[in-house]
Parts: C-alpha cells; sequence; structure tokens
C-alpha cells in the first residue's frame, strides 16, 4: 500500500472550505488560495504540481468517486481544445462580471446577498449577518462562493456521469496552468534547447 | 520470467492531471514541465492502471514494438 503523505489529506480542506461558507459567507475568500496557489505554482516552478498533487478538490472527486462514479470514458468533446479554452473564456466572463458586482456595491450600490448556482439559481439560503464587513468585501465573498459552488456541482455531476475526476479534464485552473506551462516550456526551449522539464516534476 | 510485451501510451490531448503518476505502482510515469505525461518504457509494465483512471481516456495499452 502506497504511503500516505500530509497532502493526502487536503481534500478535509476543500470539504471545511464549503461548510464554512454556508455558515459565514466571509470564509469564502479563502477561495483567493485555490485559485492564486496554482497559478504562482505554475508561473515560477513551471508545473502543475498543484493539479498533481495538492488540489483538494480532485481528491474529493476521487474519494467519493471510488463509491459513487460510472466510471465511464468522458466524451470526446469534452477534452478538446474548444471546449477546455470555451470553458475558460466563460468561465473568465463570469469571474469579470463577479468583479464588477463587486466594484459596484464598493461604489455605493446595496449589497446583493445571494449565492448563485450555475449563475442563475439563487441558493435557498439563510445567510448570517456579515456587517461586520465592508459591503464590498462581503459582495465578492458571495461571489467566489457561487463560483466555488457551481464549480464544485459541475465537478460532482461529471464525477457521478464520467471517471472520479474528470473535473480535472474542463477544470478552468487546470486549463491555464497547463497554458502558462506550455508558454513557460516554449520559451526555455528556444534559450536552453532542452526538453520540458522543470526542476519541479522530479 | 515473462518478457513485458506491453506499455502505455498516453496522448496528446493529455490534460497533465496526474491521475496516472499517483497509481502507477512502478513510477514510470511523470508529468513533464505541467505539460504531458511521460511513460517511462523501461518502468512501465503495462498493467493498464493509468488508463483506468485518466479522466480523459487518452492513455492506451499497447503492445511494444518488438525490436528483430
Amino acid at each position: 500500500m502506497k504511503q500516505k503523505h500530509w497532502y493526502d489529506y487536503l481534500w478535509i480542506g476543500e470539504l471545511a472550505y464549503l461548510v464554512l461558507g454556508l455558515f459565514n459567507i466571509l470564509f469564502a475568500w479563502l477561495g483567493m488560495l485555490f485559485f492564486t496557489i496554482p497559478l504562482l505554482v505554475a508561473l515560477f516552478g513551471g508545473s502543475k504540481a498543484y493539479c498533481n498533487r495538492y488540489c483538494g478538490r480532485g481528491q474529493l472527486l476521487n474519494l467519493l468517486g471510488k463509491k459513487l462514479s460510472r466510471n465511464q470514458p468522458p466524451p470526446r468533446f469534452l477534452r478538446s481544445r474548444w471546449f477546455r479554452y470555451g470553458f475558460l473564456t466563460f468561465f473568465m466572463v463570469m469571474f469579470g462580471r463577479m468583479l464588477y458586482q463587486t466594484y459596484q456595491v464598493f461604489a455605493g450600490m446595496p449589497l446583493r446577498q445571494a449565492v448563485t448556482l450555475l449563475w442563475v439559481f439563487r441558493l435557498p439560503w439563510q445567510w448570517p449577518d456579515v456587517s461586520m464587513a465592508s459591503p464590498w468585501a462581503a459582495q465578492y465573498a458571495y461571489g467566489v462562493f457561487s463560483i466555488m459552488l457551481t464549480s464544485t456541482l459541475l465537478g460532482f455531476v461529471t464525477m457521478l456521469l464520467f471517471r472520479p475526476r474528470s473535473w480535472c479534464v474542463y477544470c478552468p485552473m487546470g486549463t491555464m496552468t497547463q497554458g502558462i506551462c506550455q508558454l513557460k516550456h516554449r520559451k526555455e526551449d528556444l534559450v536552453h534547447g532542452d526538453g520540458a522539464e522543470s526542476p519541479a516534476d522530479r | 520470467m515473462r518478457p513485458n510485451l506491453k506499455l502505455a501510451r498516453i496522448g496528446r490531448e493529455c490534460v497533465a492531471c496526474g491521475c496516472c503518476a499517483s497509481v502507477c505502482p512502478r513510477q514510470a510515469i511523470r508529468i513533464a514541465g505541467g505539460v504531458i505525461a511521460r511513460v517511462d518504457p523501461a518502468l512501465c509494465v503495462g498493467c493498464g492502471k493509468c488508463a483506468a483512471v485518466c479522466p480523459a481516456a487518452v492513455i492506451t495499452i499497447e503492445a511494444r514494438e518488438v525490436q528483430a
């Protein structure tokens, strides 16, 4: 049996994040770690070590998938370039819209206390009071939590239908970090003339 | 000992998620530069564990080319 490491338990953090956000939406700010760490690892480490080893969501889907997944290969379109980059573009547009809503609240618009699933459906939940924080900070938290819950739901559905970590195929962060690594190594190849390998892979 | 006649082959649409590398019993797979999974033919025994977990279904187990 494979030896377990501390990072094999990061799924607990992912689960805790989703639960804590329901009790205080400001915990949603922690979601920034899930956005920034993979990008920093790709930009400075030139690898997808976050996806490969430290992604709590991937681990959680793997664990649940052992019991619940149909374990069927996903349809071809899911791994196609146009779908993966198309989904990334859609996600970025939605992220931009969320930032704009945050700016609107910062500029004086009233706080919109709602978490939406799949960008449309309002989650029926009595959100606790967030008056201790600036309205714009609370608005941003609602937005981030909407994104996190939506992507978790999509990951869960594709875990059930296809293979446990089917989310990894079209995860916008995964697509983005792979794109960064491709660009980075292409540049290094031009300079050093060696293959696509970084110290983080060894 | 029976000769090892099979080998995992990674398709170009690999998303470099690392699922294959995490289940490989021989540590024959590494994610090269965060771009694509690569198989070490010297270590791979063609067991197919990687192909079974690949979420993108881009791994195939193929017969090795036998050198005359």
